[in-house]
């Protein structure tokens, strides 16, 4: 039988086009079992995009959850792969409490992980099919790209204190240049001292036009190899099509427990809210004792109802 | 066109002052009208005033591209927003007030009446301090005369409303101001505009 596209909604007809996508590439099928054991979430709550988690008592006594989480149910589930990659992509639902708003509610989302002995070409190519996956979406979009590893050798340079650390890190996400200098102000840092960190932030555009001036940056702050890998990777997109999508941007963050390296994030003009996420995750690998590397990102399938008809044409 | 949303009242209009100075200028904005939208094409700006803390909501949610709220909305509310720049309009602090001469007994749970349930909830468990919250939505000051709270956390501008009801203030948690902040998304799309307004409000329209 074939479904014709006229029946299927924006979120339907997106959901088949990245898997059709990444199948294309590779990437097999992950199911996840709805239910999977509240200890699992509990012990990693801080990388769970909301606090709450509906669980329940099973009927051998033990404490579910209904899954609010598909990269957790990934890596625990999943074996280290020495000298192999394992390609995997999801298409479900997951529980959440969404935003500010109160009660939990159902969203859908399409993903992808590419875990295992990542070199810099498998890193490139999720890069590369996280923008491709915009793009099948609605044809003006942005993919914004960040290293949280440089991010966090400048802020590591202004102080050992983990909660200050914090809170730089909460100002740099929402550009908040002026609330770094408070911070260090009252930190009783010396004065000028975040300067390197605020012109990191400042730098931000399409890699052609900012990656040299990172480059000398990150030099100069003694990371100038971060700054290399990030080049390298973006090289990707170098000469393409998708090339003009891209800008990099250190105000892309993550959880330090979880994320390092690469970060990144994409934005489709007309809809409000970041609608891709992901990154390189071989902390999480090793917080649940995994020593593979990782990478991955989802697709927020329920933003996509605000699609308007003339962006998904432009897909 | 940049969507700009600003808080009605007092601060709204200073703060439209300033952006007229930056030369964002929309002069129908001040007329007395029943019209909710006030457009300045040729300064690629359309202007709507919005209760001010329904601010962040309008720029989390895109309906405004950048906006002007409180620190202490963005501190309460946590809003997935940018904020781009402090305006220094509008300045107060976020201060924990009680009844002149009240000591703390720390052996009993401290009783706070507030507004602003997350801020009074992140002071005190940073201290560890066991704290019962009770949350009004107005009349603040009342509740320690009448028995219902120990102190209140509350902003205080200039201290005279606790003044005259004899309460004193005993800890500042934040100074607060009116700051720019940007929806993120549409600051991908509408860089150069949103750089080009914060920029010229850095430089001209921003007072101390």
């Amino acid at each position: 039988m074939v479904v014709e596209d006229r029946v299927l909604d924006a979120r339907e007809k997106i959901g088949f086009r990245l898997r059709g996508l990444y199948s294309g590439y590779g990437y097999s099928r992950y199911r996840m079992s709805k239910f999977e054991e509240y200890d699992l979430y509990s012990r990693n709550r801080d990388f769970l995009f909301s606090d709450g988690v509906i669980t329940f008592t099973d009927t051998n006594g033990r404490l579910m959850a209904l899954k609010p989480d598909v990269t957790l149910s990934i890596v625990k589930n999943g074996k280290d792969t020495p000298g192999e990659v394992r390609k995997l992509y999801y298409h479900e639902n997951v529980y959440r409490v969404a935003g500010t708003a109160d009660g939990f509610r159902e969203q859908t989302q399409v993903g992808l992980e590419c875990t295992g002995d990542l070199k810099r070409a498998e890193i490139a190519e999720v890069l590369k099919l996280a923008a491709e996956s915009l793009r099948l979406c609605a044809g003006d979009f942005i993919l914004e790209i960040s290293h949280l590893g440089i991010l966090e050798a400048f802020t590591d340079a202004l102080s050992p204190n983990a909660q200050v650390k914090q809170m730089i890190l909460e100002c740099a996400g929402e550009k908040n240049l002026h609330g770094i200098s408070r911070i260090c102000r009252e930190s009783g840092l010396a004065e000028g001292a975040e300067e390197p960190l605020k012109r990191l932030l400042g730098l931000y555009g399409s890699p052609r036009a900012v990656m040299p001036a990172i480059r000398q940056l990150a030099a100069e702050n003694g990371v100038g190899d971060l700054a290399g890998e990030l080049g390298q990777a973006l090289t990707v997109f170098t000469g393409t099509e998708l090339e003009s999508r891209i800008q990099i941007d250190f105000s892309a963050t993550g959880n330090l427990k979880y994320y390092n390296g690469i970060v990144f994030k994409g934005f489709i003009s007309g809809i409000p809210g970041c609608v891709l996420s992901g990154g390189q995750y071989d902390a999480l690998m090793r917080t649940m004792g995994r020593k593979d590397r990782a990478i991955g990102f989802a697709v927020f399938l329920d933003l996509m109802e605000r699609l308007t008809e003339e962006a998904e044409k432009d897909a | 066109m940049l969507n700009i949303a600003l808080p009605k009242g007092r601060l709204g209009e200073k703060v439209y002052g300033m952006f007229a100075a930056a030369g964002f200028e929309c002069p129908a904005l001040l007329e007395n009208s029943r019209k909710l939208i006030f457009d300045n094409e040729a300064a690629g700006v359309r202007y709507f005033w919005v209760k001010p803390s329904d601010v962040a909501i309008y720029v989390e949610r895109g309906a405004a591209d950048i906006g002007v709220a409180g620190k202490d909305i963005l501190l309460e509310y946590r809003p997935e927003v940018y904020e781009l720049l402090d305006l220094g309009v509008g300045k107060c602090r976020m201060a924990v007030a009680a009844p002149e001469g009240f000591r703390d007994d720390s052996d009993r749970t401290l009783r706070v009446a507030t507004k602003f349930s997350r801020i009074a909830r992140d002071f005190y468990t940073a201290r560890g301090r066991d704290i019962d919250i009770i949350h009004l939505n107005g009349s603040i000051e009342i509740a320690p005369i009448l028995g219902l709270s120990d102190v209140i956390v509350d902003i205080v501008e200039t201290g005279t409303t606790l003044r005259e009801n004899h309460l004193e203030v005993i800890e500042t948690i934040v100074p607060i101001s009116a700051r720019l902040i940007a929806n993120k998304s549409g600051f991908k799309f509408k860089t150069e505009a949103i750089e080009r307004l914060t920029a010229a409000l850095d430089k001209g329209g921003k007072t101390e």
